[in-house]
Parts: structure tokens; C-alpha cells; sequence
């Protein structure tokens, strides 16, 4: 019933041997052991479980483990500095009061990480359509928006206190 | 926009300071600990067959077939676990009236029994290796259910025709007729205005994004069952646990760590977890995990929103309220929290920050055969939604502006103190006044007006819209009294705070320790908060109801100042100095002025716990200090205005948030950036509760937004930056805090709607039923009649 796939996460060669319908959010999970990918809707709308895959931000809910044999996979665990910091937009979250109960936090630092790096010079309404795709339902967004404004190099709203 | 500038806080060292979030890096970085990341040795997992009939007789249940799929351990139903429950009531609500209480509860039942009542009404449970196998077995359990005509809607289930729950004989759960006064019935009629209308707010529903989860293992031999769950209260749900399965409370232990969200869904424990514990305290074979996905969610989890209230206004000519007759009517569903009725709280409130010189309330609520009711984020809040919008319309009716017709009769500070006609008492810390001001004055009424005129002879809609609130925070009585706060310094000199509080969102690992390190004179990051685990935390309520402020906050300062106080009897004595002669800095001992004199914390804790005979005489040894906080009184009054405008697009239906401005009192704030992000949050819900957010059921009972491509989420591009302003009265607590956490779910829903009727008001379009959504503007202003 199992089947063995062998990927690349965070920088280490893993191998498993899991039921072809098994969800890659489920396999970090449960087989690896990295929790911090969360599941949120198990439809692909909350963007909770977002993980890079050969440097595109997906949802790991939508996939099969099995899918991936010899991918590249990044998850919240693999994306700060090699130095053990915060990186720039998780830095920029915890400046700008970016998540509160942080369930949807881990899915917004990769989704915002992945898309900082491939585009240079985002405008204001660039960002937030960036972010549409991950909800959260604690910040009213405030937080989380300015943090990727800080990200991006752009002005931050200051009547959001997060920048003191 | 800047924040507004504001009475100064009397910010400390720390408390008063956007102090970063002590809790983030381990969020950030994807390592908290969330009830679903648990991952005990032989855990097995639960599924549930649920019912996908909203009312019908169970004509057969067949687990034959779940029973003998590979890697199921057991398949349980009512007759296996209903008979095991030895009591199932919630310790916030008290007894039911058969145990002596006075709150009324629908049937207690963990799996549903001979009938369905809702879709979704769990069935059967079963407990597998895995979730896969777990889902496999719930399709090979094969249940007969003979459908009848569920009971959908208020006015429905009010005419009795159909009953939801045989038991109660009667749909109607909560109900107080409105008293009938006739001299208010001859000042009504002579009246120079009087306007009545009908608001309803449609359902609506939490939606933590973390989904429910409860993980049980029951060790049989040890007598112990031990809980790791998705709880905003681990000492509700420890006592719930005792209560279900006849354990002694001791041997019951519950850990939340961190969750995902709450908002009032996880605050009470429910049938679905009622019915894990059950099973594993019957299977006791291995720990049980259930991780709700998010179509149970959606369907299974209680709901809230759906209720009405009938307003009818009494007003001068000069534009003076005289009086109002408020008629609540709420749809409680199937098996709500408790009674799940608002309307007793609601109508005291009512009145808000206006001078009503009366009031006439009455209110009905009903059992449908819908997902039960629980708190939501204000749970009260229909009044605020209904009185807000209220104040627009009569201000319509009689041809004030409706800012002018707020100041008229609004709560001023020389009103204070202020009981309202529902007998509420306003203290002298709050300030509906003041921030409706600061609303008004940063929203630039003039200017707004004068764009607006540019606008609509371009053809374009802009409106603006305020409401203004009184928050009961803190409510203070039985279970929610108060918190306890177990405080130590061990022996480094560092200090550890247990509390009956929990982290899902609300920044506590920051704000308490904010608070002990302010009044103990040390680095914050020498303050650790241990909460969320009934080992360790005392009994108290948990973190809901915009309490932890005062009330947790409070409990946290008088054991600081206790601590602080035993320490520097401790140096005093070891120092040969007066205690009025010293000061603490930094961790730090020393007699004012000379320096040099000194003993930090590191050399005095060890001295209370291993030097007796270095101590003042009499005193005990060691550094532990409890102290319990009520606050004064049974509410603690916080207060907000709410502001914004809005651009309706005539063609689409489609509105657009320009501003929202958020100008608030919650006295001292312990940390602002905490305080805007629990605004905004809350905001944005309300926001989704008139734009976005409906769960809708058709006439069958079948619920038709299971998914969140169904049940629409606000997300980042449709919401505008929010500008906050703070006005700051010290509330009579200690710290002068006041709870805020539910405010902006409260404000936002009628001051948006309020900015789409002036968008719309000109065409003749008076909305008064959410949602507001394109369709149901595009058909109010195809419908108008100026």
C-alpha cells in the first residue's frame, strides 16, 4: 500500500514510504515531524499550509507526497537566515504586530518570502494581492500588510503602532 | 494618517510601551505547539459519521461493515457512550435547573439518539490508525434516517408547529414578554416622532483558523485522564471532563498551549469533544486524537448572528430620545451553549452610551434544527448593530444629521456617574463623548461632506457612517470573578507567573510579564507567563470576554506588589536599611541616593530560600506570592466610536471601504500595539459579518456554505488601513486597565452600514438586513422609491 518517495526538505534528503493519497501537508506532519506547516481548510483557500516546492509557493493541502520525488521543498522550519535570525519578512512581521494567535503565520512568512524574492519593486496593491490568497482572521490584516510594506521598502501605515 | 494625538499615557518602563511580542519567534518560525502538532506514542484518531438530515427518526445504524475495515479499533454510537455521561454542563453557566441551577440547556447528549436534529449532528464515532482509514470507516457506517420537516427560521419555529427537541415540548427556549405600560403607550402616542423598524444580522460564524481538536488519553490504572485541547479555558474544560466522565477532578489534568483562534468557539466544551471523551475514557486503550476539519467547522461548530431586534423610538421635536420598545428575537439553533439566549444581556445594554429615560424589552428565542449558538466576539452585540443603525434612521425620519442627533442625546462627563434605565452603572472613567468627538474630528466631517457633494454630482456614492458603544468588559461574576495569579521568583532571581489564561492570539506571554516587570523593577525578559495548563495554572476563567486586561492584569500587579514588598523587607533586613529608604532597579536593591548599598535579586532570591536565618524574624521563607484579583465592579466599562466611509458602486452592487477610523478608552493601555491589533481584528470581523460572511440554510435545513469558496473570509485587498485615536480615563481597577477585545466586532457592523445607507439614503435605499453584499444593494436600489 505504501509508497516510498525520496524529496528535499529544508536542505536535507528525506525519505518516506507513505499511501499514494496521502496529503504532502500530512506527510510533514505526521512522517517528518515539521508541524509548523498548518491545515487550515483542506481546500486550498486559507493558504495556511503553504510550502515552497522548486521555489514556488504552493499549497501543500492540494498535493500528494508522492508527487514530489527529487523536489525541493522549504517549509516555515527552512526559511529563516542560516544564521538562525528571523529573515527579513518574518523580521518584519514580528516588528509590525503581524500575527497574533499564529496559525496562519507560518503559511503568510512562506508565501510573502517566496514572493519578496521574485519580485524586486511591489507597489502598495501589489502586496495585498499578494497576500489574498492567506487568510487570517485575528489581525484584521493591519499588521501583516505593513510588515510586507517593511519588507518591501515601502512606507508603513503608522497609525498602525507596530513600527515603535 | 497619523495616530491621533492623545491624553499622554502614563507610560512606564513597560507598561503604557508597544513592546514587541515576546511570543513570536516561535510562531514565526513554525515552531508553536498547537493541539494538532501533538503526536503521541499509539495515538489513534477519530472521525464522525454526522447527519446529513436536519430532522428525522434514525431508523438504523450498521457498523458492521466500519468495524471490519483494517485498522479500525472501535466504532461507537449513543448506546455505546450517552449512558456513560454522568453530568454535562458548563461551570461558566452553572447547573442546569434538575441540579439546582437556573440556566436552561438543550438535551445533553453526546451522539445523536433515535433521531437527528441538525445536519451535521454527530452519529457515530470512530477510532482508527489514522484519519484516512478513520474517513474510510465513517463511509462503510451505514445509518437509515426517515427525514421530517425541520424547523428553519425564527418565525417558524415560533409558531410551535414542528418541535425541535420532543423533550422541551416547546421551541421557545428563553422568552420575557414586553411589559405592557400604558402611560408609556400615551407618551409614545404623543410623541412628536416615532419610528419603528426591524434589524436583522444574518449568521454568521467564528472561524478560528485553527479548526477544533482535542487529543484524550485515559490511563485506566492510574485513574488519570489527561486532555490536550484547542481550549480558551483549560479549567472549564478540566471541570466538564470531571463532570462527563464521574473522574475526580484532581485526576483530571487539560493542556491548551497554543490555539489557533477562538473568539468564544472554544471557550465551552461541546458535544463533539464531550464525545471524545467519552470514548476514550471507554476505549482507555491508547490517546485519541480529533482534529476537526474545516467543513465540520463549518457545519458542526456553534454559529452565531442570528437574531432580530424590533426598535421602536420615541423622539422630540428637538431631536430627544423619550423612550424605546425593544422586541430581541434570536435562533439559538439545536444545542447552543447553555440556553445560547443574549437577549437579557443585550437589552441591558441597550441603551449604550445614549440617555434613554426608558426602555421597554421583550425577547424570544428558539430552537431551530441549525447548528447551536455559542458566544461570538460580543455576544450581545445585536443592540449596538440595531441601536446604531437606529440613530441613523430616526435622524433620517426627523431631519437631523445623524452626528447631531447622537450629541443631543448622548452621555457627557458631567452625567457621570450615569445609570442607564436598564440600571447599569457608567462610572466616572468612561467617555462615549470624548471619543465620538475624536471620531468625528478625524474623519473631518466637513471636508467628507463636501467630497461627498463632488462625488454624487458625478454620479458617485460615498456615505459616511459612526457608532458609538458602551464594551462590558471584564464581566465579573461566578466562574469569571476572577484569576488568580501564582507568582515566583526562583532562586536565580527570575520570576514565573502561572495563570488561568491561555495563548490563542491575545499577546499575553508580553502584556503580563509587561505588568510584572513594570511594578517588580526588572528586565521583562526575566518574567516568564505559564498559562494554559492545569498542572501548573490556578482555577480560574481562561481568556474570553475581554477580560484578561483587568482581570488577569490585576491579579498579575497585586502579586508583584506583593513580591516587590517581601523582597525589600528581605534587603531591609540584610541591608540594615529602612524599607521606605529603598529602591529596585534592574533587578536591583539599593538605599535611594548611595548606590553602592545593594543586593540584586540573584543574591536575595537564594537568601529567601536557603538562608532562614538571614530573613527578618517571623517571616516565611521562599518567594511564592498568590493573589487573586475581582475587579470592583461587575463591568468594567470600556467605550469607542467608530467611523468610516464608504464608496457604493451603483452599477455592481460592490462597496469599497475609503477610511475607517477607530477612536477608543480602555483606560490604561498596557501595551497600544496590542491594543490597535485586537481593534483591527476585531473590526475586520465585523466587516465580514455585513460585507462577506453568511451562513446561509435553505428551507430544508441543509447548510449551504461548507467551504470557504461559501463562506467568504475578508482578505487583505478589501481592507483599508485603520486609524486609531485613544482617549484614557483610568478605570477603577487597578492598573486602571479596561477590557477591549471584543469592541471593534461591536462597532464596525452598524458604523459600515451606517456609510452605505448615506451612500444610498438620496436614492431612497434604507438597508436594515445584512448582509450587505452586491446582490442585496443592487436589488435595494433597482427596488427604491425615493
Amino acid at each position: 500500500m505504501s509508497t516510498p518517495v525520496e524529496f528535499t526538505v529544508n536542505g536535507t534528503a528525506r525519505s518516506v514510504s507513505v499511501e499514494p493519497r496521502k496529503l504532502l501537508s500530512d506527510v510533514l506532519r505526521e512522517d517528518l515531524h515539521l508541524t509548523g506547516t498548518h491545515v487550515g481548510c483542506e481546500h486550498g483557500a486559507c493558504g495556511s499550509c503553504t510550502v515552497i516546492v522548486d521555489g514556488a509557493a504552493v499549497r501543500s493541502c492540494l498535493l500528494f507526497a508522492v508527487q514530489l520525488g527529487g523536489a525541493e521543498i522549504t517549509t516555515v522550519e527552512g526559511i529563516a537566515n542560516v544564521d538562525g535570525t528571523l529573515n527579513t519578512f518574518q523580521q518584519a512581521m514580528h516588528d509590525q504586530h503581524g500575527l497574533q494567535c499564529g496559525f496562519c503565520t507560518p503559511g503568510i512568512v512562506v508565501s510573502m518570502t517566496a514572493y519578496l524574492a521574485d519580485h524586486a519593486d511591489p507597489t502598495d496593491d501589489d502586496l495585498k494581492d499578494a497576500l489574498s490568497g492567506n487568510l487570517c482572521r485575528c489581525t484584521g490584516y493591519q499588521g501583516i500588510v505593513n510588515a510586507a510594506r517593511q519588507a518591501a521598502g515601502l512606507p508603513v501605515h503608522v497609525g498602525s503602532r507596530g513600527g515603535h | 494618517m497619523a495616530t491621533q494625538p492623545t491624553t499622554p499615557v502614563t507610560a512606564g518602563r513597560y507598561v503604557g510601551q508597544a513592546v514587541k511580542r515576546l511570543e513570536d519567534p516561535r510562531l514565526l518560525s513554525g515552531h508553536g505547539r498547537y493541539v494538532d502538532d501533538v503526536q503521541l506514542p499509539g495515538m489513534l484518531h477519530v472521525a464522525f459519521v454526522r447527519s446529513n438530515v436536519a430532522r428525522g427518526t434514525i431508523t438504523s445504524i450498521d457498523t458492521t461493515a466500519a468495524r471490519a475495515l483494517p485498522g479500525v479499533h472501535a466504532v461507537y454510537t449513543a448506546a455505546d457512550l450517552n449512558p456513560r455521561v454522568q453530568m454535562f454542563w458548563h461551570t461558566m453557566l452553572g447547573p442546569p435547573p434538575e441540579l439546582g441551577g437556573v440556566t436552561k440547556y438543550p438535551p445533553t447528549r453526546p451522539l445523536a439518539d433515535g433521531d437527528v436534529r441538525f445536519v451535521g449532528d454527530p452519529i457515530a464515532l470512530v477510532i482508527a490508525d489514522n484519519r484516512y482509514i478513520a474517513e474510510d470507516a465513517c463511509d462503510l457506517v451505514d445509518v437509515e434516517i426517515e427525514s421530517l420537516p425541520a424547523v428553519i427560521g425564527i418565525w417558524e419555529a415560533a409558531k410551535d408547529e414542528h418541535i425541535v427537541h420532543p423533550e422541551k415540548g416547546t421551541n421557545i427556549i428563553d422568552h420575557m414578554a414586553m411589559p405592557e405600560v400604558p402611560e408609556i403607550d400615551a407618551m409614545f402616542a404623543a410623541a412628536a416622532h416615532v419610528v419603528s423598524r426591524r434589524f436583522r444580522q444574518c449568521r454568521a460564524t467564528n472561524v478560528p483558523m485553527e479548526p477544533r481538536g482535542i487529543i484524550v488519553q485515559y490511563d485506566r490504572w492510574a485513574g488519570d485522564l489527561q486532555i490536550w485541547a484547542a481550549t480558551q479555558s483549560v479549567s472549564e474544560w478540566k471541570a466538564s471532563a470531571a463532570r462527563l466522565t464521574g473522574i475526580a477532578e484532581p485526576r483530571v489534568r487539560v493542556i491548551a498551549g497554543d490555539v489557533g483562534g477562538g473568539f468564544g468557539q472554544k471557550m465551552m466544551m461541546t458535544r463533539d469533544e464531550a464525545a471524545v471523551v467519552m470514548a476514550a475514557h471507554l476505549f482507555a486503550a491508547a490517546p485519541i486524537k480529533w482534529t476537526e476539519d474545516r467543513r465540520e467547522n463549518l457545519i458542526a461548530a456553534n454559529q452565531a448572528r442570528e437574531e432580530e431586534i424590533d426598535v421602536t423610538m420615541a423622539v422630540t421635536a428637538d431631536g430627544h430620545i423619550m423612550g424605546a420598545k425593544i422586541y430581541f428575537w434570536e435562533d439559538v439553533g439545536t444545542f447552543p451553549s447553555g440556553s445560547g439566549a443574549t437577549g437579557s444581556m443585550a437589552m441591558g445594554v441597550f441603551p449604550g452610551p445614549y440617555k434613554f429615560p426608558v426602555i421597554l424589552p421583550g425577547n424570544t428565542a428558539v430552537f431551530t434544527n441549525t447548528v447551536g449558538k455559542q458566544a461570538y466576539r460580543g455576544p450581545w452585540m445585536m443592540e449596538t448593530v440595531a441601536r446604531e443603525q437606529m440613530m441613523d434612521h430616526v435622524a433620517h425620519e426627523i431631519g437631523m444629521d445623524p452626528i447631531e442627533f447622537r450629541r443631543v442625546n448622548i452621555v457627557r462627563e458631567e452625567d457621570l456617574p450615569y445609570t442607564n434605565c436598564m440600571t447599569m452603572v457608567y462610572d466616572e472613567s468612561v467617555s462615549p463623548n470624548e471619543t465620538m468627538e475624536q471620531a468625528a474630528a478625524m474623519l473631518d466631517v466637513p471636508s467628507f461632506r463636501s467630497l461627498q457633494a463632488a462625488a454624487r454630482a458625478e454620479g458617485r456614492l460615498l456615505g459616511m457612517g459612526m457608532a458609538v458603544y458602551m464594551e462590558p468588559s471584564a464581566i465579573a461574576f461566578g466562574m469569571l470573578s476572577s484569576d488568580q495569579a501564582i507568582m515566583r521568583m526562583d532562586p536565580s532571581g527570575k520570576v514565573q507567573v502561572a495563570m488561568s489564561t491561555g495563548n490563542h492570539g491575545h499577546s499575553l506571554e508580553t502584556t503580563i510579564p509587561q505588568i510584572v516587570a513594570e511594578h517588580l523593577g526588572c528586565d521583562i525578559t526575566d518574567v516568564v507567563l505559564i498559562q494554559g495548563d492545569t498542572a501548573s495554572s490556578p482555577v480560574g476563567p481562561g481568556t474570553g470576554g475581554s477580560r484578561s486586561a483587568v482581570i488577569a492584569g490585576g491579579a498579575a500587579q497585586t502579586a508583584a506588589l506583593r513580591m516587590r514588598d517581601k523582597i525589600l523587607q528581605i534587603a531591609a533586613h540584610a541591608m540594615e536599611a529602612s524599607v521606605d529608604d529603598l529602591e529596585i532597579n534592574n533587578s536591583v536593591v539599593s538605599v535611594k541616593g548611595t548606590p553602592t548599598k545593594a543586593m540584586p535579586f540573584f543574591q536575595i532570591a537564594p537568601m529567601a530560600y536557603m538562608m532562614p536565618e538571614a530573613l527578618p524574624p517571623g517571616m516565611e521563607q521562599g518567594l511564592e506570592i498568590t493573589a487573586r484579583y475581582r475587579p470592583p465592579g461587575q463591568f468594567t466599562w470600556s467605550n469607542a466610536a467608530h467611523a468610516c466611509t464608504v464608496e457604493v458602486d451603483q452599477a455592481t452592487g460592490m462597496v469599497k471601504i475609503l477610511r475607517y477610523i477607530v477612536s477608543e478608552d480602555c483606560g490604561q493601555m498596557i501595551n497600544p500595539m496590542v491594543v490597535e491589533g485586537q481593534i483591527a481584528g476585531g473590526v475586520v470581523q465585523g466587516i465580514g459579518g455585513v460585507l462577506f460572511e453568511e451562513m446561509v440554510y435553505d428551507d430544508d435545513g441543509n447548510p449551504l456554505a461548507t467551504t470557504f469558496l461559501d463562506y467568504l473570509l475578508p482578505s487583505a485587498p478589501e481592507i483599508p488601513d485603520i486609524e486609531y485615536g485613544h482617549i484614557v480615563k483610568l478605570s477603577p481597577s487597578i492598573g486602571g486597565y479596561k477590557g477591549m477585545g471584543e469592541g471593534g466586532a461591536i462597532g464596525a457592523p452598524p458604523a459600515l452600514a451606517n456609510a452605505i445607507h448615506d451612500a444610498l439614503a438620496h436614492l431612497g435605499v434604507h438597508p436594515t438586513r445584512f448582509p450587505l453584499g452586491p446582490s442585496q444593494l443592487l436589488d435595494l436600489i433597482n427596488n427604491a422609491s425615493v
